[in-house]
């Protein structure tokens, strides 16, 4: 929980009120709520549809809510624009749902990317840090292949890599371990607590992967038709009496999912 | 009330393509600003000067001399029946520097690069690697775009003169190497008949061409459907618009600038 001293709540990297998003006629995001603590791993899980991505999509500044706040890092985003807004984003590292690396480029060049064209690093210095992040990734040696040439583990390797290599202050992963089998999934969310343990990061995931990836996260956030239903550590979530999550948990559908089930999430 | 939802779903169409043709000026207007301001990527426009207008050289070439070969070709046949034959440079000439060379070289890099440009941005949007650039705090437009828009304004003349060159040399190989046309006539012809204002022409619709093909394959590509079907048809209607608003501009500049 975070601590408040007059009014004000201190140690959280991001906190979101009342978000309130519609695309057209359709009222993704119905007023939410989130606080992410400072160096904490918190996930977001729901059902397909429940608008997990969009939400995300908005914690990245991708998109802007019709209403509410996002406060990063103490500073309000929602109206932000220019070189401000530049300065917010650098703070983060982003791992999409399919690695998005570039694929005209090699595994370092997209690694190497970040560091590039947003410090004023030599090339010797962006060389060092680039192997030793891919290192800690366990992809040592791959630096000349091209993403077309590597699985799709190794892709999301390559792409975390890519999002830890500029040292951000939030980390921010949509579905990390989605498509992978099982011992990828453990090898990655064992990559995503060991670097951010050691880097003290905070952290953003959504995910599908229930229950496994609730050994790797801090706080949990049940979302649900637009609005967060659940919130709180793993334990509490866990022990809560909530029909919908337990119906999530177990895998059948509500019948408000299927009612109101749209594309995506 | 079956006729209102007519006209509350014709109002809505109107208005969303009054809203994408804004979207689409806007597009042109933010790449060539981008272009112009800092952080500046030489090596970015270099790269596509040499996939548009280098990588295209073989095929303006080949172009050009089948271009300049059959006007050489249909020119002495039409020519030798008024017993004009002396004027073929001249006519030759004249077409293709200011028709034929600027747009068929353009409607070629059109369909070779253009195409290939849509495809390259649309499947970006869709893997999401527009926006991974956006999350790292590069403008994708300045980094994507302009660098093309850059290359083409530098490409689309440097290769409609060689096609101009190529097919020039086309028809006096045809028409006069092989049909018997008098070469001393062939390029005195030329040289007494094109005036710098026809150059200037060919020239002005080059650019103009290399602005267009540039800014709709990549407006089709950058706002491609995110998905495989959006993808081929960003690519075709980028070639397809590319040549229609090649062709109106021609005219348009052609009666401008006559």
């Amino acid at each position: 929980m975070s601590t408040e001293t007059n009014g004000k709540t201190i140690g959280n990297a991001i906190e979101v009120r009342g978000l309130k998003r519609s695309f057209g006629r359709q009222q993704v995001l119905e007023g939410v709520d989130l606080e992410v603590p400072a160096g904490k791993i918190v996930t977001i899980v729901g059902p397909s549809g429940c608008g997990k991505t969009v939400l995300l999509k908005h914690l990245n500044l991708l998109l802007r809510p019709d209403a509410g706040s996002i406060v990063i890092d103490g500073a309000e985003v929602t109206r932000m624009r220019g070189a401000a807004l530049d300065a917010v984003r650098e703070k983060f590292g982003m791992l999409f749902q399919a690695g998005a690396l570039f694929d005209s480029m090699t595994v370092f060049e997209n690694v190497a990317f970040p560091l590039v064209e947003k410090t004023a690093l030599g090339r010797a210095e962006i060389r060092t840090q680039v192997l030793e992040t891919l290192g800690a990734v366990g992809l040592k040696g791959m630096e000349a292949k091209y993403p077309s040439e590597l699985s799709g583990g190794m892709q999301k390797r390559a792409a975390l890599a890519r999002a830890l290599v500029h040292r951000p202050k939030i980390l921010m992963l949509d579905e990390p371990t989605t498509g992978l089998d099982p011992t990828r999934t453990g090898a990655i969310h064992e990559l995503i607590r060991g670097t951010q343990k050691s880097s003290g990061l905070s952290a953003v995931m959504v995910s599908h992967d229930v229950p496994a990836v609730f050994s790797v996260s801090d706080r949990v956030a049940f979302m649900h038709l637009g609005k967060m239903r659940l919130v709180g550590t793993v334990e509490e979530v866990m022990a809560s009496s909530d029909d919908e999550f337990k119906r999530f948990l177990a895998g059948r559908a509500s019948g408000d999912d299927l009612e109101n089930n749209q594309a995506g999430s | 009330m079956a006729a209102v939802d007519m006209i509350e779903r014709l109002g809505e169409t109107i208005l969303d393509g009054i809203f994408a043709l804004g979207n689409f000026v806007l597009f042109l207007f933010n790449s060539i600003t981008f272009a112009l301001l800092p952080p500046y990527k030489p090596r970015l426009a270099i790269r596509q000067i040499r996939i548009i207008g280098a990588d295209s050289l073989f095929l303006i070439v080949l172009i050009g001399a089948f271009t300049g070969m059959v006007l050489g070709l249909q020119g002495f046949t039409t020519l030798r029946r008024f017993g004009s034959e002396g004027a073929l440079g001249t006519v030759v000439a004249l077409v293709i520097v200011r028709e034929l060379g600027p747009v068929l070289a353009a409607l070629m890099i059109a369909a070779r690069a253009g195409s290939a440009m849509a495809a390259e941005l649309g499947s970006m949007q869709s893997t999401e690697q527009v926006d991974a650039l956006t999350v790292m705090a590069i403008n994708p437009v300045q980094y994507l775009v302009s660098p093309r828009m850059i290359a083409g304004i530098i490409s689309f003349p440097l290769l409609t003169t060689i096609f101009d060159v190529i097919g020039i040399w086309g028809g006096w190989l045809v028409g006069c190497g092989l049909m018997g046309a008098p070469s001393g006539d062939y390029f005195n012809g030329i040289a007494a008949q094109m005036g710098s204002h026809d150059i200037a022409l060919g020239l002005y619709k080059a650019l103009t061409f290399g602005i267009i093909v540039m800014w709709v394959s990549c407006y089709k590509g950058y706002h491609a459907q995110r998905m495989a079907t959006g993808v081929s048809r960003a690519t075709t209607e980028a070639v397809v618009l590319s040549s229609v608003l090649i062709l109106a501009a021609d005219y348009i500049l052609g009666a401008l600038l006559l």
